[in-house]
């Protein structure tokens, strides 16, 4: 592990073109249906938002909580989910589970502070890149409308700014890394300045 | 080594509860072995040493370190980088240095709500509204205390460490067969696990080493352990409702809690090929949920009324997301907004981030 290890964003990071937000999402389908959608609205030339980077897995229920975690740690601002309709999963009732997965991990993201919006769950049967488009189109909207999430970066700087600051001796510590206005209010007049 | 021959030993408790250090004072007798191999030059909580005993030892001069303990201040932060630079091995001992532990769950919160708990709440009498100051102007001369970093960081996140040794605190006989594995390798008589490795545990998971019974895959409620009148002794534990952390914790500890009738916790951290422990807890507990509709799953789901605890009470710190947004933001500081271009068609979608 290196010493200095942050949740840098890797490749995809969210960013703005020409003063636009552009929000980077990325999307979980499942072979069977939900990729065969997205194939679909493809060779169908149906238009649809280019912010979703599309990842293929075997199945929803494939989908391990800690990909979207690492999706926004890595500087995802939205993760869409997506598998086959309840009843129609290729591996009988995986996507059940993926289901039950995505409704605790709401849960989890949200108590640390990331909107629920921000990870949304999509049914779409393989005949439905129609559907898969428009619900595309409908997540990336909303997840612009909440801003970038840019997940850790700002305290990651900071706790490096504190770093560097404490290998120059505790004496520097205290007089340097504590700004007078960062003292709490009661703090005597002479201790501020 | 020092003069008389012996190999030097350090041991050192960031923030912590000092359980590790009781840990290994539990080695009884064998202790003594310790301190027939080792010269004990830094030990806090056992015997009386000085920070600038060890800012003055050479590089390297200290041949085995315990460091026990989250990173939480500029103090800890000292300590560490200077027990990195005077030591040959450094281990993350236990928990809080590995993973960082009870302290990590501080990550859910700022460091303000932090100290609003502390100082301000109903049960404190606080009536001048004192607050710990990292510096004061005393009569004789200003004084510090450490401050307090944004968010709780694991050793490992701050300096390189050699070996990783799992345990809320570790199991005494993990210690002494590592404390037996060190001697030998300083001996010449064994050979050193590679460095990066985890010591003094398992590979696989508390449910292997747990006695208990499964059968059953589904569980149609979660219940919490002093709300149950009768629990099967010989039946898992999750299988009765009752959150049990062992499907993705590491074993090591001889399934300890599980055989005496509490759920795991999960303090031996995750198992061999598990990135985030929260994840796969979180991932193992929604596969047993017999529920097929939404509406039924978040009423199951509703019988676990702090998953974030129950999933990382000790993995935080560690964990992918590794703290709370507010936590990152610091103090009130705000992730920078990106500039949007105004679009009056989205009434609403301006404005920074949704808080």
């Amino acid at each position: 592990m290196s010493a200095t290890t942050t949740p840098a964003p890797a490749g995809a990071a969210s960013g703005s073109v020409g003063g636009v937000f552009e929000p980077v999402m990325i999307g979980f389908t499942c072979n069977w249906c939900s990729y065969r959608a997205a194939d679909l609205a493809g060779t169908a030339r149906i238009k649809y938002p280019p912010n979703v980077r599309l990842v293929r897995l075997m199945c929803s229920g494939r989908l391990d909580p800690a990909f979207v975690l690492k999706a926004f740690a890595g500087g995802a601002d939205g993760v869409m989910v997506s598998g086959c309709w309840p009843g129609e999963c290729h591996y009988i009732e995986q996507n059940i589970k993926a289901l039950r997965r995505f409704i605790l991990l709401r849960r989890v993201i949200e108590a640390m502070g990331i909107e629920p919006t921000r990870l949304q769950l999509v049914w779409a049967s393989a005949a439905e890149g129609q559907r898969f488009a428009h619900e595309v189109g409908r997540i990336v909207e909303e997840v612009r409308a909440l801003g970038p999430l840019n997940w850790g970066r700002d305290g990651a700087q900071r706790h490096e700014s504190i770093a560097a600051v404490s290998a120059a001796g505790p004496a520097a510590v205290s007089a340097a890394a504590v700004p007078a206005a960062a003292l709490p209010a009661g703090v005597p007049a002479e201790v501020r300045a | 080594m020092s003069g008389n021959g012996k190999h030097r030993f350090a041991m050192y408790w960031a923030a912590s509860c000092g359980g590790c250090d009781i840990a290994v004072l539990n080695l009884h007798e064998k202790i003594a072995e310790v301190a027939e191999a080792f010269d004990i030059v830094f030990w806090p909580c056992a015997m009386d040493t000085k920070y600038a005993d060890v800012e003055a030892l050479p590089d390297g001069s200290i041949d085995l370190t315990f460091f026990s303990g989250s990173i939480r201040n500029d103090e800890n932060l000292h300590l560490a980088k200077l027990l990195r630079r005077t030591s040959k091995i450094l281990v993350a001992f236990g928990s809080c240095a590995s993973e960082g532990c009870i302290p990590g769950l501080a990550n859910f919160s700022t460091v303000e709500d932090m100290l609003t708990t502390a100082f301000e709440t109903p049960s404190t009498e606080n009536p001048g509204h004192i607050r710990p100051m990292p510096r004061w102007a005393a009569p004789e001369g200003e004084i510090h205390i450490p401050t307090l970093a944004p968010f709780v960081r694991t050793l490992g996140q701050v300096v390189d460490i050699d070996y990783t040794m799992p345990g809320c605190p570790p199991e005494s006989a993990r210690i002494a067969e590592v404390v037996d594995l060190a001697i030998a390798a300083f001996a010449g008589r064994a050979q050193l696990p590679p460095k990066g490795s985890i010591i003094g545990a398992g590979t696989s998971t508390v449910c292997d080493q747990c006695a208990r019974q499964r059968d059953v895959k589904k569980i149609a409620a979660f219940t919490r352990i002093q709300a149950t009148a009768y629990l099967d002794p010989a039946l898992c534990l999750l299988e009765q409702g009752i959150p049990c952390s062992g499907p993705a914790t590491r074993d090591g500890c001889g399934a300890l809690c599980p055989a005496a009738g509490a759920p795991c916790i999960g303090c031996y951290g995750p198992s061999d090929g598990v990135v985030d422990q929260g994840a796969r807890l979180l991932s193992a507990f929604s596969s047993v949920i017999d529920a097929r509709e939404p509406a039924d799953i978040e009423r199951i789901l509703d019988g676990l009324p702090d998953p974030l605890g129950t999933f990382y009470r000790f993995g935080l710190a560690r964990s992918i997301l590794r703290a709370s947004r507010p936590a990152f933001a610091g103090n009130g500081i705000e992730p920078p907004a990106i500039a949007r271009a105004p679009e009056p068609a989205r009434a609403g979608a301006a404005g920074g981030t949704d808080r």
